[in-house]
């Protein structure tokens, strides 16, 4: 039996209060391709950053080769002959190909020697595994998909033996997304270990030998790829929590208030983020939009909040167009109606380092109920902050408490209450309960239900699909930038875990 | 996760951590009066009486002051929305030019209190402008905003050099400087204030722009935190992506900001050009902007703390007159020195004593610093 | 003849007076490629040349002036590394503190050692560095058009003046041609890229820093034991700004660096060689707008109207593990 080139024993990690990695056991045979699964935040980077060298556990053992290692560092990963290839490339975009393959692996103080060394090494690999690119091309005018080549040739100069690959479709056609398992097969066929690390189903019983499956910082699962279905896996990935069901009603949808038609946006590097996306949301209806992070969702939220630049298509709010080329006036909109409870409520939706009675006129601060004159108005403010607070119950009851110092769901009320109470005709939401603690996750349910019933057209973008079969009339779900389903709230686990994976309905009934 | 920047209670990080980079920045000058043979305690002791002892050093204690107060309030507008504003030495010179017109113009015809508006006005104006171009570059196109200003620093000292050696200096002088002002662009001075304590002044320049620097200093503070502008310079200097969300233009903040910034940095000319000298003369701002850039990093961008911190410069510079004349080995270079270190400690390294601090406080007081106490094995 | 022989003066000037620009530019070419800000060239070209003239004139030795002056240079370089590596600072503060803190010591130091009002005492031969006659200089120095040229601009300079001109091509090569330089440009670009390498992104600029100090600490000792006789308080007077903007024109490549000193040099050399005199065309050109050229020059560079100045990526971003 071959030897287990990796073995992963009783890793643990937490960053804080954080526990991103539980009690993680893992092994991988030489020679195979392993998959692991799972959502965002499961911890599968956090792994594989612990075995690169990234980050130290906390507790636990790796074996490579069967012999128990300590990798501190890059340095160390590297030379056991592990090579990463990392979601975000880590090239120089002005160097050369060549330049970035020595880089580290450098076999003298001068250049030239390496740079011989590397171009017929290069040569080489080339002719045995198809890995063709331009040695002397500037990295920032190759294609994304040529890039990644580069990634991988790398980690592969540098003897890697065992390959790890973090999400490494996410940039890629369909095409290039083949090439590149035809490589990976070769690669395996010449007796290399590959870990590969994705949320796509397909992908995962295309071309892995086994896989494992984690979930919130535990490795919930390991399968051989041959005995399992693309439907066990979604299950396993997507989990069976507490779900929190909120008391809801029937809805009544009436007019549409936000109209996106045939919407196409690409992210700086020319990557596709949002393919042709069209849906309506009408008032008094949730519409909940279910994917995995990174498969466009982020990028519609923005392109609709008028802070991303769209490429094509047109979105409606109250039949009147949103400037889409990146410039709109968020204040314009917010006049308009729409409020918007962005993702990254750190850095977008608060000023941590203000006071909670700042943050919560944040985006509506030139409204004349705040102001007198060119002056803010405290009073007015402070009333308004309190009247918030009570409403919905934020704690500890102290506007002027610095904005950081309040818990993770109670910054999210924060953000929530000032948008909502701006009694706005539409409110997109995005990841409404993230980082926040059990007992206000009912309370905001209970709220966006309740913008509901009051005939708001409501959009709401999550990773966490109980949220979204609790709370959508309607559910959407994303994949690679495309709305690939619409299901109706009584839909399954299964059923949309399979679609949040890329797999087709037609697939799943077998 | 690490956070190299942990929680502290309010008193500790407004008071506690500035004090002990101050104390620090003093310890290192101490060793330098040491390579020069003296002793730094007693060069300390002459330092705060020379400072504060008479009358006469109160006074130019606190005319110093005042030019630090606007130059550090300057710095201080522009760096709550994150602009480093390094050209308020440039800027200042200018300002100084828009005195001179009006001042030129009208010190034969009109009474100090006449005059004094119209130079405000003047000084804030031109050193707006002096301050729009790098603003534009920075807003538009992207150019660095410290570089720009430090270029901006160096182009206007030769731009006022040219002025003040030719069509400003008067026919037939030799001195690089404009005409002596007539009365009409003479400051009352407020030295008679210090005398109802008892104390007797000789002579000294501390005047009416000390009230001004005062004034400035409250509107600053009513501007930042009780104006719209104020709350969205302060939004896009904490965060861009925030200011973005929140509908607030980068362009039309980057220019205000510093603009503002910039007539402040022109209102500091008034104190030694309208207050002191009456004249115009080469290099009269002589590093007050970059005196500013420690006494807005001293006192926390906060006026209350510029006034203190500026006070505090104030005296080293008054102080360390005296001491140039008791102990000759320490010159007013010494005060460049301790600026130099106070930059240094409370800008750079300004977190350097954090983690010793944090520790202690937790230790002690676990709750002080959001944690809870730990029972068993530490985390 | 007449404005032959002027053209060579003007040339020759423009050669000494572009060497410390020079030296101060590669410098800071380091410090920036590698992702460090440095403001503080000025400052450590000063307490270089300080230490240079100070230690010259106290052990009767160039060549240990010229050392102090390296090594306190570099040591003010490790300040400002502690500060923006270590310490994750802003690197703009840092660097205007440490200018400060330079032209304070220099001063109150000098004065308190040599009781000169700030200056150290005037070099002696063996102090200083002499200019270097080439062979024949002298014997063709009357040969038309080739002989003054090589007499007076070739031949003649100290050897410092030389050694500035030959790291031109050696910083070329280290950049480009060394496992050093590539990495020293990665982590100017990519420090993320670097470290995922294996490489330490700390050591890495810290020894970039290394390299700026030792150069700024060569620029100091020209002007304070070459270019000048001693030490005078405030004797860089804005050379590190100009060399900052030299860099930036330069588009932070060694060979336009060159060009670029050499321009704002003969920009120098002309307004002293002009002084008064009325060009043609234009008239009496003041002294003080030729000054200001260098400066209004690299705002017309940063501002885009003379290409892009794309400096690197990574500049004056403090290097945290992405988490």
């Amino acid at each position: 039996m071959a030897q287990a080139a990796i073995e992963l024993v009783g890793i643990n990690k937490s960053f804080g209060a954080v526990r991103a990695n539980r009690d993680i056991n893992l092994e991988v045979a030489r020679g195979t391709i392993h998959g692991i699964v799972g959502e965002n935040g499961a911890g599968k980077s956090t792994l594989m950053s612990i075995l690169y060298g990234f980050y130290q556990a906390d507790s636990g053992e790796i074996r490579v080769g069967g012999k128990p290692v300590s990798i501190n560092t890059s340095n160390d990963a590297i030379a056991l002959g592990i090579g990463m290839v990392h979601q975000h490339f880590m090239l120089v975009d002005n160097f050369t190909v060549l330049e970035n393959i020595i880089l580290g692996a450098e076999n003298d103080a001068l250049l030239k020697s390496s740079i011989a060394k590397a171009r017929s090494e290069l040569e080489r690999l080339e002719r045995e595994y198809g890995l063709e690119v331009d040695p002397d091309a500037v990295i920032e005018e190759l294609p994304v998909g040529l890039q990644q080549r580069v990634e991988i040739l790398k980690a592969l100069y540098r003897g890697a033996e065992i390959l790890i690959l973090d999400e490494p479709t996410g940039v890629l056609t369909p095409a290039e997304a083949d090439h590149l398992f035809r490589i990976l097969k070769q690669l395996k066929d010449q007796g290399k270990t590959i870990v590969l690390i994705t949320h796509k189903l397909r992908e995962i019983m295309a071309i892995t030998d086994t896989v494992s499956v984690m979930r919130q910082g535990t490795m919930v699962a390991t399968r051989v790829t041959k005995e399992t279905t693309v439907g066990e896996l979604a299950e396993l990935m997507v989990g069976r929590r507490v779900l929190l069901r909120v008391e809801k009603g029937q809805s009544e949808a009436g007019a549409v208030k936000l109209s996106v038609k045939n919407l196409t946006v690409k992210d700086s590097r020319g990557v596709t983020m949002v393919d042709n996306v069209s849906f309506d949301v009408r008032g008094g209806e949730i519409v909940g939009i279910a994917g995995v992070a990174g498969n466009g969702q982020s990028e519609l939220l923005e392109a609709i909040s008028g802070i991303r630049q769209a490429v094509s298509g047109e979105v409606m709010l109250d039949g009147k167009p949103i400037d889409l080329t990146g410039r709109a006036d968020p204040g314009e909109l917010r006049d308009r109606g729409l409020a918007h409870v962005p993702e990254d409520r750190h850095h977008v939706g608060l000023v941590l380092a203000f006071e909670e009675n700042e943050n919560s006129i944040l985006g509506y601060h030139d409204d004349e109920r705040y102001l007198k004159g060119p002056f803010l108005d405290i009073d007015a403010i402070m009333a308004d902050a309190k009247e918030k607070i009570e409403k919905y119950d934020i704690r500890p009851a102290n506007p002027r408490l610095k904005t950081a110092n309040f818990s993770g769901g109670n910054q999210q009320k924060i953000v929530l209450a000032r948008e909502m109470e701006q009694d706005p005709g539409v409110l997109i939401v995005g990841q409404p309960t993230r980082g926040v603690d059990v007992g206000a996750i009912e309370f905001i349910h209970k709220r966006l239900i309740a913008m509901r019933d009051q005939g708001k057209a409501v959009l709401v973008v999550s990773v966490e699909l109980d949220e979204i079969r609790s709370l959508s009339d309607r559910i959407l779900v994303m994949f690679a930038g495309r709305v690939v389903g619409e299901r109706g709230p009584d839909a399954t686990e299964g059923e949309l875990g399979l679609l949040m994976a890329g797999v087709e309905h037609q697939e799943a009934a077998e | 996760m690490s956070t190299p920047y942990a929680k502290l209670p309010a008193w500790a990080d407004y008071g506690l951590i500035p004090l002990i980079n101050l104390s620090v920045a003093f310890i290192v000058a101490g060793f330098v009066v040491m390579l020069v043979g003296e002793n730094p305690f007693l060069a300390a002791v002459i330092l705060v009486e020379g400072a504060f002892g008479k009358g006469t050093g109160i006074a130019f204690t606190l005319f110093y002051a005042t030019t630090f107060i606007f130059t550090g309030l300057s710095v201080a507008v522009a760096a709550h929305c994150s602009l480093f504003n390094i050209g308020t030495e440039g800027q200042a010179y200018i300002g100084g030019l828009g005195i001179a017109l009006v001042c030129l113009s009208f010190d034969s015809v009109l009474p100090w209190w006449a005059i004094f508006p119209m130079a405000i006005v003047a000084a804030a104006a031109f050193g707006a402008l002096w301050g729009l171009i790098p603003a534009y570059l920075q807003a538009k196109r992207g150019s660095h905003i410290v570089i720009t200003t430090i270029m901006f620093n160096f182009i206007a000292a030769s731009a006022m050099v040219y002025l003040l050696v030719g069509p400003l200096k008067p026919a037939g002088s030799q001195a690089p400087q404009t005409r002596n002002f007539l009365a009409g662009a003479e400051l009352p001075k407020l030295n008679w204030v210090i005398e109802l304590f008892g104390a007797k002044i000789r002579s000294a320049p501390l005047n009416i722009c000390f009230l001004l620097a005062l004034v400035m200093a409250f509107l600053v503070w009513l501007l930042i935190w009780r104006t719209r502008l104020g709350y969205e310079m302060r939004t896009y200097g904490h965060s861009p992506k925030a200011a973005r969300y929140a509908g607030i233009s980068e362009t039309r903040i980057i220019i205000t900001a510093m603009m503002i910034s910039g007539a402040l940095a022109g209102m500091m000319a008034l104190n030694p050009v309208m207050g002191d000298q009456h004249n115009v003369a080469i290099d009269f701002v002589s590093g007050a902007g970059y005196v500013g850039i420690a006494v807005a990093l001293m006192g926390r961008l906060h006026p209350v703390g510029i006034v203190l911190a500026a006070i505090l410069f104030g005296m080293l510079y008054q102080g360390g007159a005296e001491l140039a004349f008791e102990m000759p080995a320490i010159s007013r270079d010494m005060i460049v020195i301790i600026q130099g270190l106070v930059i240094l400690f409370a800008g750079a390294l300004e977190h350097m004593f954090r983690p010793y601090i944090q520790a202690l406080f937790a230790s002690v007081s676990p709750k002080s610093v959001g944690m809870q106490a730990i029972k068993g094995t530490g985390a | 003849m007449d404005i032959f022989n002027a053209i060579i003066q003007v040339l020759d000037s423009t050669i000494r007076l572009s060497v410390p620009l020079l030296l101060a530019c590669l410098a800071g070419l380091y410090s920036e490629r590698a992702g460090i800000f440095d403001i503080g060239l000025e400052g450590k070209m000063l307490v270089g040349a300080f230490a240079g003239a100070s230690a010259a004139a106290v052990f009767h030795s160039a060549l240990i002036g010229l050392g102090t002056a390296v090594l306190i240079s570099v040591a003010f370089a490790l300040v400002h590394g502690f500060a923006s590596i270590t310490h994750r600072g802003n690197q703009i503060v840092s660097g205007v503190a440490i200018n400060f803190i330079a032209a304070g010591s220099t001063i109150i130091l000098g004065q308190a050692w040599f009781q000169q009002g700030g200056r150290t005492p005037a070099l002696q031969p063996g102090e200083r560095f002499e200019a270097i006659i080439w062979p024949g200089a002298d014997a063709i120095r009357d040969v038309p058009i080739i002989g003054p040229i090589y007499a007076e601009l070739i031949s003649g300079h100290s050897i410092l003046v030389y050694f500035a001109f030959a790291m031109v091509p050696f910083t070329w090569w280290v950049l480009f041609r060394t496992r050093f330089g590539l990495r020293m440009r990665a982590v100017g670009e990519n420090p993320a890229a670097v470290d995922t390498a294996g490489i330490s992104v700390a050591w890495l600029r810290y020894r970039a820093l290394i390299c700026t100090g030792i150069l700024t600490g060569v620029a100091g000792a020209y002007l304070s034991m070459v270019q000048n006789g001693g030490f005078v308080k405030d004797m860089t007077a804005g050379k590190g700004y100009i060399a900052l903007a030299a860099l930036i024109f330069a588009k932070w490549k060694p060979v336009n660096a060159m060009f670029a000193c050499l321009l704002f040099g003969f920009l120098d050399a002309a307004s002293i060689r002009l002084q008064g005199s009325p060009l043609p065309l234009v008239g009496k050109v003041p002294a003080q707008f030729m000054q200001a050229l260098p400066y209004v020059l690299t705002v017309i560079l940063l501002a885009g109207f003379i290409g892009k100045a794309i400096p690197p990526r990574a500049g004056g971003v403090p290097y945290v593990k992405e988490r």
